[in-house]
Order: structure tokens, then sequence, then C-alpha cells
């Protein structure tokens, strides 16, 4: 009885809505609908058309017309996650069973824990928009995000056969190369912030303006305008060493198609390729929004009001707690939309110039970067 | 002979990339803002618009059988087409006309003629071999059926396509 008064309850419940809320009700859908984007994006750039027609088959059973539920191609999603539910489980005679049913898991899961630490709202309801206010939150994030390899090289390695295997070694390769341009060129961000905390940046951002457009705050200081500049830097390198960590062309070598039949996930089907995939664009999503947290004023919304703890529990602070939540996912869409839009822009590169770019021009771009930081912050005040 | 590539002297702004890639970024969102403004007209939804009235001439559909102007099967069941068949998927079954039709003299005709439409490889040399221009490839293309016994065509079903064709073979005309 003791131990039982001693367990936060509240605090679990109010955790697990909120995980249950960020997963299932936006990130889940959010993931299935960047699908959707995909390919009709894709195919409207290419000047083709897309998936703009899904209903159910009922002229299958004697009916005239196919119903359509949904607007167009919108019910693509749902008919895809029931292909994958649908389709048979195979696993082939000569893969390795255990890791070859771990892999799936461990590409989705980091994706998905990476969310946990990121601030999608302000408050609503007497509670802080973020499951796991942590205060090394962007630790966390790379810490999770690199023990998404795993999933990638365990599958390649399992799957006992030569596509996968080359996939899961240019993976490995890649994304070890590219975490250090990614840490590196956070780095600044931290300097000027000052804390590890997401909210903090978050906070820090609202009051200054947001890091990569400083004049959200109404004024421009010259130590912000000097900022500006190894900001617009490290943003760069960030989201180009993001699109390499999440396997994005133009660094999508681990799954390459013209190259390696499908890399990595060769030999998987079914809901176990189908994980694959979700949790590529989970971590998709959670790199947007590590971009959106720290350069981009997370759920800030210039100019708009902001809600308090106190406040959340009135009509107009739950609009605006809303308001907040809609400000950061539209911004992470945003980003998902420039991810697509850059993916069926560029070509792939081939694997030396991949290495080259990561470790002669971006690690060292990064470094040089965080010392004109410093000295940015130690001579102008 | 070891050939040396001539590499293009990048100047500073194409060696870093980045302008191009803006520049391709430019292009790519050039063709989906005329696709979504509807300036792009590429694509046929194609159960609704159909291409049928842009067929060449010299279409290659669906292999069927004709009449001739006076209602006769112009097949007189030389089996050519069958031999021919590179699939094999033409399969005649012979018959002898009875000695009181008017068309007595042609002495035979196909009891039986099946085309199994899921061999059929639309070559056309049917058309080409048959020496009363009997079989013809038309403009059918969408041939479908929900078992093999369905994409088989039966002789009804051919001379259905088909229809009739005069005026190409005058030596059965029972007039002369």
């Amino acid at each position: 009885m003791e131990l039982l008064s001693t367990i936060p309850w509240m605090l679990i419940a109010s955790s697990v809505a909120k995980t249950l809320f960020l997963i299932f009700l936006v990130v889940l859908p959010i993931v299935s609908y960047t699908v959707y984007a995909e390919r009709r994006v894709s195919a409207l750039i290419q000047d083709r058309l897309g998936p703009n027609r899904t209903g159910f088959p009922i002229s299958l059973f004697g009916f005239k017309k196919d119903l359509q539920l949904f607007l167009g191609g919108l019910g693509q999603p749902v008919a895809d996650a029931v292909k994958f539910l649908l389709k048979e489980e195979f696993t082939p005679a000569h893969v390795n069973k255990f890791y070859f049913w771990m892999a799936p898991v461990l590409a989705m899961v980091p994706a998905l824990s990476t969310l946990a630490v990121l601030p999608f709202g302000n408050y609503l309801f007497g509670q802080k928009m973020v499951v796991a206010d942590v205060n090394v939150g962007i630790l966390y994030v790379f810490a999770i995000a690199s023990i998404g390899v795993y999933g990638i090289v365990l599958a390649g390695w399992s799957s006992n056969s030569k596509y996968p295997f080359l996939g899961g070694i240019r993976a490995s390769s890649q994304m070890i190369s590219y975490e250090l341009s990614l840490g590196l060129s956070a780095v600044p961000v931290l300097m000027i912030i000052g804390n590890l905390n997401l909210s903090d940046a978050i906070q820090y951002q609202i009051e200054n303006g947001w890091l990569l457009l400083p004049f959200t705050d109404g004024k421009l200081t010259l130590r912000e305008f000097l900022l500006w500049i190894p900001i617009l830097i490290s943003f760069v390198v960030f989201t180009i060493s993001m699109f390499a960590e999440t396997n994005r062309l133009p660094f999508d070598l681990p799954e390459s198609e013209t190259e390696l039949v499908a890399g990595y996930h060769t030999e998987y089907s079914a809901m176990k390729f189908a994980l694959f995939f979700l949790g590529e664009y989970a971590a998709m999503i959670a790199g947007s929004s590590i971009i959106v947290v720290l350069f981009l004023g997370g759920w800030h919304v210039p100019f708009l009001p902001i809600n308090t703890l106190e406040s959340s529990m009135t009509p107009g602070g739950i609009a605006l707690g809303f308001l907040h939540i809609t400000a950061f996912f539209a911004k992470v869409v945003g980003i998902l939309i420039f991810f697509i839009w850059v993916r069926w822009t560029l070509p792939r590169f081939r694997f030396d110039q991949l290495m080259k770019l990561g470790w002669l021009y971006l690690f060292e771009i990064a470094l040089v970067n965080i010392f004109i930081t410093a000295g940015i912050i130690a001579l102008v005040k | 002979m070891a050939y040396t590539v001539r590499r293009p002297n990048l100047t500073f702004w194409e060696k870093i990339y980045l302008p191009n890639i803006l520049a391709g970024l430019a292009i790519t969102f050039k063709h989906l803002k005329k696709m979504l403004k509807g300036e792009t007209h590429v694509v046929m939804q194609y159960p609704e618009e159909k291409w049928d009235a842009h067929l060449p001439e010299y279409y290659r559909g669906a292999p069927t059988l004709v009449k001739d102007e006076h209602g006769r099967e112009r097949c007189v069941s030389c089996q050519l087409c069958e031999f021919i068949c590179p699939p094999r998927a033409i399969k005649i079954t012979p018959g002898s006309i009875p000695s009181e039709s008017k068309f007595a003299k042609v002495e035979k005709f196909p009891e039986a003629f099946d085309i199994d439409m899921s061999r059929c490889i639309y070559c056309g040399l049917c058309e080409e071999v048959c020496p009363e221009q009997a079989i013809f490839l038309r403009k059918d293309y969408a041939v479908t059926g929900e078992c093999r016994a369905d994409m088989v065509h039966h002789k009804d079903k051919l001379y259905e396509l088909g229809g009739t064709m005069p005026d190409l073979v005058h030596k059965w005309n029972p007039e002369k």
C-alpha cells in the first residue's frame, strides 16, 4: 500500500495519454499520408497524376460501380495498410530467423522513441505537450537515432543474400559518417541557446526570434545578424546530414532500387516490410521535428499570444494550445514536403562521392562553424 | 589504349553544388505548378477517356472472323492459320458443307473455330496467311475474362466481333 501511493499515477496516465495521442493520432497518420504525398507529388513533378482513385471494390460482389468513399486517392493509405496486413508473411528458408524478425522492430522503435523528447506544443489541459521533458533532449535524440542503423544492418546481414548485405554495409558506413556532421552542426545552435533541453530551445527562440529567421521577434540586433551566418551554414549541413541519416535521396544508397534491387529489405514482405517503410518515414518525421525545434521555433507562431500553464484550462487557452500543436506539425509537414521535393529532383550520389562529401566537406565545415560561432558569441555582446 | 576523359572545368559555384540544386528544385517546382494549374495534359483517364478514335488503320487488335455480303462465312477451314500461328492459339475443327447448300462448291467450313486469347500474341500472321481473307485483326484490345475458359473466343464470338466485310473475294459468288 505504501508502494502504491508513491507511484505517480497522474504522471504515468498523462504520459501514456500524450504518447498515444502523439503516435496514433498524429505521427502514424502523418506517416501514411506522407507516403501518399510522396506518390502524388512525385507523380505531379513527373507530369503524371498518381493515385487519384481509391475505393471499395464492391463491383466484385455484383454491384454496378465501386464505392468511392474518399475524395480522389485519399483512401490509398488505408488500402496500402490493408494490403500489407493481408499479405502472406513469408520468411525465406535461408535467413537467420531471429535477427530477421528482430530487424524490422529495431528499424521502427528508435524512430518512434525519438519523438518522446520533442515538445510538440505548449500547454493543453494543464499538461506540458512533451512526453519526457528531459534535460539531455538533443543528446537523447542523437543517441536513439543512431540505434536505427542496427535495424538496417541486421536486416542486411540476416537476409543472407548479396543485395541486402551490400545495402546493410552501405547503410552502416553512411549513417555512422553522417552522424558526425549531424552532431557537430547542431553544436553552434546549442552554444547559442546554452541548453540541451528542447523546450528551452523553443523558449529561447520565442524570446529572441527563430534561429533561422531571427527577425520573428520584431527586431534584429547586430549579434543576431552576425550569428545568422553560422546558423545558416549549420542549417544547411544539418539538413543535408538529416537526408543522409534518414536514407533519403540523394543519399538512398542502402536501398537504391536501380543497383541493389531494394537494398536491405529485399527479402522482406508484408508487415515486416511495412515496418521498415513506416520506420523510414517515422525517422523522417523525427528528423523534420528536430529541424523545426532547433531552427524554426518549434510550435511558436510569431506575433501571436502564448498560453501558460494556468490559462491552458480556459477555452481561449485550449484553442491556443491546439493552435501551437497545429503550428508545430504544419512546420513538420512543410519540411516533409521539402524532403519529397528534393527526392524527385536530385539523382543519387555515387558511394565514393557520398563518403567524400561527408568526411571531407560537411565534417570540416561543421567543425569550423563551431569556432566561428564561438568567436561571434565571445566578441559581440 | 587508355583514353583520358576530359573533365569540364567547374566554376566555384558549380563545385559547391548548392546553386545547381536550387535550379533543379525550381525546374521540378515549375512542373508541379503546371500540373496543379491543369496546364499539362499528358495523362488520359483510361476507362472514362479512350483513345479508340485515334487507333491507326494498321492497328492489330483481337483477331476476328468475317462474313461476306451474302452472309457466307468466308473461312473454308484450310487450317493455314492454325499451322502458322506461332503460339498455337488457333484450333479449327473442319466440317463439310452439305451438297444441297447453295455454297456446296466451297466444300468445307469450320465446325468449330477457337482462338485462345490468353495465348494470342497479336502478330497478324493468321491474317497474312489466309487465302480467303476470312480472318482479320480488328481494333478490340480490351480482352478480359475471369478464367482461362473465358479467354477462348469461340466461333460465334469471333463472327460477332468481325461482322461482314463485302467485296473481297468473288470466286464463291453463287450467281457465277
